[in-house]
This record gives C-alpha cells, structure tokens and sequence, in this order.
C-alpha cells in the first residue's frame, strides 16, 4: 500500500450512500444537478450501440460453417429461443424469441457494467430502467392475451381459477392482485435491487478497505482481506448478473405463456 | 440524565436482517428440493430447472423488497 493512495483515501467517505449511485454530469461540465448526460446515460447508449453493432457484424454474410462471431450470435440467440421461447411458451414460443433475445442481451449487457474494471456501475442500479423494461413485458403479455382470447375472455382466463363459487370473490381479488399489481413491479424492483445491493456489496468492500487503513494502519492485513473479499464477491456478481437476466427473460416467456394458455 | 453509552445507525439494517430471514429458507427450500428430485430421478433435471429459478427469482424477490425499503426508509426515525 503505497503512501500515496492512503493519502488518497483519506477523503472518501465510509459508508457508501445512495449518492455514490449518481456520477457526476459528463457533458455540462461542472453543472451537479444538470445529470441529462452522465456515465449512466453514456453506458445505456454503449449498450445499444454494442449489440446493435455486434449482431449486424456477425450476421453480415452468414455462412453455412460459421465464423467464431457469427457462432457466438447463433448461441446466443439459439439458447434463449430453444431452453427460454420454446421451452417456457411451447413451439408457439418461437415468435417471441426475437424479443426476448434482445431483452436477455440488453440486460445481460447491462448488468455486465457492474463488474467492468474502471466502469463498475450498472445502469440497472437505477430503478427507470428495469422499470421501463418491466412495463414494456407488461403491455406485452396484456396485449398478446387480450388478442388471443379477446378481452373479456382473457380476464376470466386470467383472473377467474376453477375454484368453487364460493371462494372466487377472494381468490379473484388475489388474483388481481398477483397478476397485475405485483408481477411488473416485481419484475422491475428485482432487477433494480439485484444490481443496487451488489454494487452497495463491492463499493462496501472496496471502501471498508480504505477506512480501515485510515483508522489505523495496524488494520492493512483487514483491509487486504477486505480487498481480496471484493474480488471474490466480483465473481459472485458475475453469477448474479447472468442468472437476472435470465430470470427476467424466462419470467416474461412464462407471462406470456400465461396469457397465451387456454383456460384452466 | 447521562447517556454512558449509546448505539448509532440506522435500525433499517436490523429490519434487513430479519426480513432476510424468511427468504433464506425459501431459497433454500427450493434447492433442496431440486437437489431431492434430481438424485431421486436423475432425467428430471432439465425438466425441473427453469422452475427452479423462477421459485428462486420469486422468493429472492422479498430480500430485495427488504433492501430496497431499507435504503427508502432510513431516513425516518420513527
């Protein structure tokens, strides 16, 4: 630990905070409370433009051996449409894997921020975006049930469970309450709060670190541990990024499938 | 009256701690039940998975709900 560094560490404050989640604005240099363009906005655009570069890269001239790239594109796309679309939905499945192909590498690649050496934010720690995603598979699976059974249909395919009469005026109101209240903001708090906790979990460790060597320099095998620690819990990060988005992406199909399921 | 000694911070973390505790044992009750199924026959295993994660994400859900009112209602402190 050079001298440096400690010195360094002397001005960052201890326990992480919600601010530590709003880098400072990018481009109107110095404006604090102008944020219309910072890291966060930075990574959603990276983020577009990679997979949108990415895919029309890889399947440019498609060819029957495929090229390493054009094989990473095809598994991607093959395992969300084969163990997610298919698998969750049925063979009906295969029209939405387009969809949640994208929906799986946006999140994925989103997430995948987090763990990034010098980036380390997700822009998933930020509740609008899971949000906005979880509205988009709510109109979705809305929509699609409403026009397979049509409206009435799908509310009674829905909402009514082959239970006798007498419970329905209960099991209705749950219903209602599991399928159209808490599914999106469960969805979207799930996503949101993963990638929180997870960046709260590495700034505690990385900053604990700092404050231990600050309060006394005694405390600089802690604070290697606690480093170590935060190199470890990268990798438990890691996992838990892969597994939201796929956990987005399969509750979505199974929305879906939902909707699309005839009766009970 | 003198207070001699007296505890700081926010009692959002004692919450946290109890609210995990229901989800710990959701999250594992449905691995060990997939752990059960798969060794009682192993062919199920792929059958079963994608449930497996959905159980998870639900349960995994209510720890989350936990972290993030804990972050919503520090502030107050009553």
């Amino acid at each position: 630990m050079s001298v440096q560094s400690v010195v360094l560490a002397a001005d960052i404050p201890f326990p992480p905070s919600v601010e530590d989640f709003f880098p400072p604005s990018i481009l109107p240099w110095d404006a604090q409370n102008n944020y219309w363009f910072t890291k966060i906005t930075f990574l959603l655009w990276a983020t577009v433009a990679i997979l949108i570069v990415f895919f029309l890269v890889a399947n440019r001239k498609p060819q029957l051996v495929p090229t390493r790239r054009q094989w990473l594109a095809e598994s991607i796309y093959g395992f969300v449409r084969n163990n997610i679309s298919v698998e969750m939905i049925g063979p009906r499945g295969v029209r939405f894997a387009p969809y949640l192909t994208t929906l799986f590498c946006f999140i994925l690649l989103m997430n995948l921020w987090g763990i990034v050496p010098f980036v380390q934010i997700s822009p998933n720690s930020h509740i609008a975006f899971p949000a906005i995603l979880a509205v988009i598979s709510y109109v979705m699976f809305i929509y699609v049930g409403i026009r397979k059974h049509g409206f009435w249909k799908y509310l009674k395919v829905a909402l009514i469970p082959p239970a006798p009469w007498f419970i329905l005026p209960m099991l209705i109101f749950i219903e209602i309450f599991s399928n159209f209240i808490v599914r999106p903001f469960a969805l979207a708090v799930r996503l949101f709060a993963n990638m929180f906790a997870g960046h709260m979990l590495l700034l505690v460790f990385t900053l604990g670190g700092f404050a231990m060597i600050n309060a006394n320099l005694f405390f600089i095998p802690f604070s290697l541990l606690s480093w170590v620690m935060t190199i470890a819990l990268t990798f438990l990060e890691f996992l838990v990024i892969v597994l939201q988005a796929y956990v987005f992406t399969v509750l979505t199909a199974s929305y879906v499938q939902g909707a699309l399921a005839d009766g009970h | 009256m003198v207070d001699l000694a007296a505890v700081g911070g926010s009692t959002a973390a004692i919450g946290y701690g109890l609210a995990a505790i229901g989800p710990g044992i959701g999250v594992g009750l449905v691995f060990s039940a997939y752990i059960q199924s798969t060794a009682r026959q192993p062919e199920s295993s792929r059958l079963t998975l994608p449930y497996v994660w959905i159980g998870f994400a639900v349960i995994e859900a209510l720890a989350l709900l936990g972290i993030a009112f804990g972050f919503i209602w520090q502030g107050t402190s009553f």
